[in-house]
């Protein structure tokens, strides 16, 4: 586990940072156009959302409603409140842990 | 002398706030399991949030299986930052080894400060100031968190497992601002879910990327014409 780890770490580092060099080498115009953009903004929104729907409602493979769902209630009222990102985190968890404490 | 401080206090600010997600993300990576020097080495070479959260979220799923789909889709999170560098670029005018470092700092709150000056002596100021503080406070605070993550043994009991969910929908929320966007995040979650209990883990992800390719081109081909 621990050697994979180490190669992924550092393979998908690259591979971010790949980006980063590209977008200061190319010609403006390449990635410049708006419908590049506009998937850029597709691509990175459908992962985050697709991470919430994994992380949120899927355990080993099986979808699951479990105590992470009244947590992921509680931070999209926050989000829709804009509380900041690091107190949305603690409250969600806050919530995850007390419903597990308690039921 | 005075605009130059009120930047600087601007750059600390964002790299402080910034860095107080890095303790979010050193917890969630030691619970995914990584150690806390793989932890700490993804925020010195990935040093980009969105990318970093993905990586050890399809791991968290997925374990060593996953390591592809993982690597998979921290890069393709990791594409936002390119466009960052186009803007970025002419403003700058870096060479050689500035530009190995500066293309490392590019990222949201660099790029974010930066472009909302007024002039180009401010926007390099705002970049290069945002960049080094949110570099050093994120590394700081990723080193802490992933400590505390270290003592948590069962990371259920304290919802690090919601707090990782969590923090995509407190990035995502800000981001679903018309209708083409929220109907990519709707399909891309639902795909996501119920795609699970087929494929391998960490495809559900990558599944909701196709998500956004397939509703860009629709859209495309609908308006041949528009942005979108």
């Amino acid at each position: 586990m621990l050697m994979e780890l180490w190669i992924a770490v550092v393979v998908a580092s690259l591979s971010v940072y790949s980006w980063k060099i590209l977008g200061s080498t190319l010609p403006e115009r390449v990635l410049n156009h708006p419908k590049v953009s506009r998937l850029a903004t597709f691509l990175t929104v459908a992962l985050m959302a697709g991470l919430v729907g994994v992380q949120g409602f899927v355990d080993n493979r099986e979808i699951t409603l479990d105590a992470r769902l009244p947590a992921l209630l509680i931070a999209v009222v926050l989000a829709i409140l804009r509380v900041p990102f690091i107190l949305i985190v603690i409250a969600a968890a806050a919530t995850a842990a007390g419903v597990r404490f308690f039921f | 002398m005075a605009k130059t401080n009120s930047l600087l206090v601007t750059s600390v600010s964002v790299g402080l706030a910034t860095g107080l997600y890095g303790i979010s993300f050193g917890a969630l990576s030691v619970a995914a399991g990584l150690d806390v020097w793989q932890t700490c080495v993804l925020s010195l070479l990935m040093f980009s949030g969105g990318s970093q959260f993905a990586f050890v979220g399809v791991i968290a799923g997925g374990g060593v299986a996953a390591i592809p789909a993982a690597i998979a889709s921290a890069w393709m999170m990791g594409v936002r930052n390119g466009f960052y560098a186009v803007a970025m670029a002419p403003i700058l005018q870096l060479r050689k080894l500035q530009r190995v470092a500066g293309a490392q700092l590019t990222i949201d709150e660099s790029t974010g400060v930066a472009l909302s000056q007024a002039d180009t002596a401010k926007q390099k100021f705002g970049f290069w100031a945002t960049g080094i503080s949110v570099f050093v406070f994120w590394n700081l605070l990723t080193l802490l968190g992933a400590l505390l993550g270290e003592l948590m043994s069962d990371p259920a009991v304290w919802g690090l497992d919601a707090a990782a969910a969590a923090a995509f929908v407190a990035l995502v929320w800000p981001r679903l601002t018309d209708s083409p966007i929220r109907v990519v995040a709707i399909l891309a979650f639902a795909v996501a879910i119920l795609s699970s209990p087929y494929v391998p883990q960490g495809i559900p992800v990558l599944l909701a990327g196709l998500v956004a390719v397939a509703v860009w081109a629709a859209v495309g081909l609908r308006n041949p014409e528009s942005e979108c």
